[in-house]
């Protein structure tokens, strides 16, 4: 498949908004929002009018002694009496429908066909998708690619900290948790490029955490994921050599001897729209720039500075070029 | 309080008087006074004395925590600001709420509990005077303990819930997490008894004839807050132990190998939750004693709003869960627990009828502590509907750890919490000082904070729908977040500089204020008829009360006897106040009250250098602060001797 070089030009105004969201995990719960923001919104004008008018129609002066106090007007018991009546009336509705959204999105309408293993890493995401034929499976990082109309499960857990899943769009949070693993599902009705992030503080780059989830139709999904599946095509660029001496400890490109489980797989870096995460488009600059010095763009990142002269660096980047 | 003694001074009946200007004041004042000097000012166990040291030492943190905070906001000014490092962010976030939620928030409640309770209660002091100055110490003792690590670069830094494994050795190996543990571990101890004190003071010491229904509401608030931290305390105490015998000795209650993370999660909100209704209960009950007498009548509802208050925090404990509704657990467990957070509006929503119905049964009068105690009201029910929206579930799968929630909780904090201690300045300052805080600054004061403040936490409920992710030191520019977080920042300064409006207000009133006399706002309750300042010893007689509303009992005639202020028994033989039985205010017994006594500080020295011996592995500090610890333990409680005389109980070795 064509790797995009960078984010679409003209995504929407707020990529982590999630008052519009595309599939049914989401939207029965964004409908609930709208409807309990309303009410919310309804409640806190109505107190504040009361409050307001209220104290400007019943003022009196605040020159000169206090006026003398007074067993004060009737009727306010009932005020406590008709609100308490109204809040619980409106409470019990906003239950009963938060319980029907509750079990309407717990599971998928049909059992998924695809199976998405995501594990939190300080500070990037790794996704590990489940063979539903032998020699299937495969793993990627901080894109992951769904097809449209389909629930997708989700098993996520942890390496290290406690983080977040969530892509807004297409679901809420589903905390990762070292030693559990937690069960979420989500299904996009539209294609499209959704963007997610951690939102569980989980140390010094919690900031920098994102991930980007690509729905498109199953045919094109089906392309994307044979083409992950192949090992890297062989090179005989001065790069590889470099690559797998200097960066295979941590990294893995499937198909030469660079098996590093640390960081990110990155047989097929070049399908990914971002690198570090979310933080950088995927070019010959970023990537470049990013190698020779992450500290300066994620301070505290796993990943070292990694000394490579400038003629190293540019065969490196020239090799993860070919990782399409 | 002394156990009630078995010398013959037990079966004394003390005398009715009545107060004239030479008697018993006088005597009584050489009884109470504290010694002049540093000696008395570290010895000192009034409880106007420490209240004031618990609200100015709160203020100062409350200052600090503030300072963090615009910190943060000039990084968040824009996108992509370089202002602070990620670790230097995390230590500001972590301090500020460790700051406003521990070492503000709940303490400038406890100083204006403890200076107004016996006020209030018609008594003397509280029921434990040493355990109160106790309880004050270890409260600083804790507070320069957590900044201590952060002004050497080695604060806390993971949050003030400080999830593990993220607090784990593994993952944090400074000693950032063990001075957020045992500093936690410090400030639960002045909690505890504090709370502790507060409970038996409600219990024993009510002027006689003050049966529990006619008690203010902020003792009930207070009261509520206290009971609920002696629950909730151990289990946050017990946390933070476990996590620092993981970190420190190799235990695995929290890792996630052969303990559990989520455990630390039940532990802390088991406790968090409740503390969170503890720093709002006495506040709210602020609000419903102060309105009313601004709008010059009784609070309608008196009864259920104090069923209220108590029903709040009983269903406060069953809420923890939707802290927790992201981490996986059962829908069906997520259910009820959604169920309870959203019923718990419902005693919330009995107070906020109850105030609306008083102004419009009033006749408001608009000083600046109405202003403040009215448009708590309306901030209170913002801070209430987004927490019923985050109650939801399905809802807060999405809101959860955005801006909505960052929102959310400081319409709460400062909502219900400042916004109410803003009003509580205004209006006991003139019983604290004898002088009333300047109306005109006043009005400017709480238009620039109420301006301020919804201008630089509204547009966060914004930030939250838009999917900004709290706790986050920096954000990138194509996420439509930067026009939001630039009109947070700046309300975040105006808010400040409303604070700043209350300072100088205070400043400057304290010397040139208008003298105030001894109820300047015509108010019901007993403090309003002691002078303001009040005598050391509060009351020159022990009042006799009949009645909800001592000072208003002409007006309204609430009761066929008259409350009785300035004739009531004589105490004058040494400290002395009176005990009453528990629902029905009858006197039962004369209680000795202590001396000051240099023993709670000393105790709390000694319990420092334990504590900061076990931070550092300095074992020796850790025996010598054990030592002081005995030899504290041992002033406090040696017997006095006592020699009773016609002309009274005096110190026998005087």
């Amino acid at each position: 498949m064509a790797a995009p070089a960078s984010l679409p030009a003209s995504g929407p105004a707020w990529p982590m908004g999630y008052l519009a969201t595309f599939g049914p995990r989401a939207d029965p719960a964004t409908a609930l929002t709208w409807g309990l923001m309303d009410i919310s919104i309804a409640v806190v004008v109505i107190v504040t009018v009361l409050v307001v008018a209220g104290a400007l129609l019943r003022r009196v002066s605040a020159r000169g002694p206090m006026p003398a106090a007074s067993p004060g007007g009737k009727g306010g018991l009932a005020w406590i009496a008709i609100g308490c009546a109204l809040t619980t009336a409106t409470l019990l509705i906003s239950l009963v429908w938060t319980v029907q959204v509750l079990a309407r999105i717990d599971s998928p309408a049909t059992k998924p066909g695809l199976t998405i293993e995501i594990t939190g890493h300080q500070w990037w995401w790794e996704a590990r998708y489940q063979p539903d034929q032998p020699g299937g499976a495969f793993t990627t990082a901080n894109e992951l690619h769904i097809p449209t109309g389909q629930p997708v499960r989700l098993k996520v857990t942890s390496a290290d900290v406690i983080h977040s899943f969530w892509v807004p769009a297409l679901t809420g949070k589903t905390d990762t948790i070292p030693g559990r693993v937690n069960l979420g599902w989500m299904q996009a009705d539209r294609a499209g490029v959704y963007r997610g992030q951690c939102t569980e503080y989980c140390g010094e780059e919690h900031a920098k955490m994102a991930l980007y989830v690509v729905a498109e139709p199953p045919a094109r999904f089906d392309a994307w994921r044979q083409a992950e599946l192949a090992p890297a095509a062989a090179t005989a660029l001065p790069g590889q050599t470099i690559f797998e001496a200097r960066c295979g400890a941590c990294h893995s490109v499937r198909g030469t001897s660079a098996g590093g489980v640390v960081g990110p797989d990155l047989t097929h870096l070049m399908s990914r729209r971002t690198i570090a995460s979310g933080i950088l488009p995927n070019d010959v600059a970023s990537l470049s720039g990013w190698i020779a010095n992450p500290q300066a763009l994620k301070p505290g990142a796993a990943m070292p500075a990694t000394n490579l002269n400038g003629a190293e660096l540019t065969q490196v980047v020239a090799y993860l070029e070919t990782l399409k | 309080m002394t156990a009630p003694s078995t010398s013959p001074d037990d079966f004394r009946h003390p005398t009715t008087v009545r107060v004239t200007a030479r008697f018993p004041g006088p005597r009584l004042l050489r009884i109470w006074e504290t010694e002049p000097g540093l000696k008395g000012w570290f010895s000192s166990v009034d409880h106007k004395e420490i209240g004031l040291r618990y609200i100015v030492t709160a203020f100062a943190f409350l200052l600090l925590g503030g300072v963090e905070a615009l910190v943060m906001r000039l990084q968040l000014t824009r996108p992509g600001e370089h202002l602070l490092t990620p670790e230097q962010y995390d230590q500001l976030f972590t301090m500020h709420g460790v700051s406003m939620i521990f070492l503000y928030a709940s303490p400038i409640l406890s100083g204006f509990s403890n200076y107004l309770w016996p006020l209030l209660l018609g008594a003397r002091d509280m029921a434990f005077p040493r355990l109160n100055a106790f309880s004050y110490w270890v409260y600083v003792a804790a507070g320069l303990f957590m900044y201590a690590g952060f002004v050497v670069g080695q604060g806390p830094n993971a949050g003030w819930f400080n999830y593990v494994p993220y607090a784990a050795k593994p993952f944090n190996p400074g000693v950032n997490i063990d001075v957020f543990a045992l500093g936690l571990i410090l400030l639960g101890i002045s909690t505890t008894v504090g709370a502790a004190n507060f409970v038996v003071t409600f219990l024993r010491l009510r002027a006689p004839g003050m049966s529990i229904n006619r008690v203010p509401i902020l003792i009930w608030g207070t009261l509520t807050a206290s009971v609920a931290n002696l629950l909730a305390v151990p289990a946050v105490s017990l946390a933070c132990f476990l996590l620092w015998m993981d970190r420190q000795w190799g235990t695995h209650f929290f890792d996630a190998g052969q303990g559990q993370p989520l455990l630390w999660q039940h532990l802390f909100w088991m406790f968090g939750h409740p503390w969170v209704y503890a720093i709002v209960l006495p506040a709210m009950g602020m609000v419903s004693d102060g309105l009313p007498t601004f709008c010059r009548r009784p609070l309608v509802g008196y009864t259920p709003v104090a069923l209220a208050t108590v029903g709040t925090m009983a269903l406060g404990f069953g809420v923890w869960v939707h802290h927790m509704f992201a981490t996986g657990l059962p829908s069906l467990a997520l259910g009820f627990f959604s169920g309870a957070s959203i019923i718990i509006t419902l005693p919330s929503a009995v107070a906020v009828f109850a105030w609306t119905a008083t102004i419009w049964t009033g006749r408001p009068v608009f000083t600046t502590a109405f202003l403040f105690f009215a448009s708590m009201i309306v901030l209170f029910v913002i801070g209430g509907v987004s927490g019923f929206m985050t109650g939801s579930v399905p809802v807060d799968w999405q809101l959860t750890d955005t801006y909505f929630v960052v929102a959310h909780l400081h319409y709460v904090l400062i909502g219900i919490n400042v916004f109410p201690i803003a009003g509580a300045i205004y209006y006991w300052f003139p019983k604290f000082t004898g002088r009333r805080l300047s109306e005109r600054l006043g009005v400017w004061n709480f238009w620039t904070m109420f301006v301020g403040f919804n201008l630089g936490f509204f547009p966060m409920h914004l930030l939250g729908l838009m999917g900004m992710p709290r706790r986050i030191y920096t954000y990138a520019p194509d996420m439509g977040w930067d026009l939001p977080n630039l009109i947070v920042s700046i309300g975040s300064f105006l808010f400040a500089l409303g604070i700043l409006l209350l300072l100088i207000n205070v400043v400057v009133s304290l010397k040139r204020g208008r003298p105030a006399g001894p109820n300047p706002w015509g108010a019901p309750t007993l403090e309003w008829a002691v002078p303001s300042p009040p005598p050391p010893y509060n009351f020159a007689v022990i009042p006799q009360i009949e009645s909800r509303h001592p000072l208003w009992e002409a007006e309204l005639g609430e009761s066929p006897r008259r409350s009785s202020i300035e004739e009531g028994l004589l105490l004058d033989v040494g400290r002395e106040t009176i005990g009453t039985s528990p629902l029905d205010g009858r006197p039962t017994l004369i209680l000795q009250m202590p001396e000051d006594t240099l023993a709670p500080f000393v105790l709390t020295l000694g319990i420092a250098a334990v504590f900061v011996g076990l931070l550092l592995h300095v074992w020796w500090l850790v025996g010598a602060g054990v030592a002081v610890i005995a030899a504290a333990l041992m002033a406090w409680f040696w017997p006095r001797r006592r020699q009773i005389t016609p002309e009274g109980v005096e110190p026998a070795d005087e």
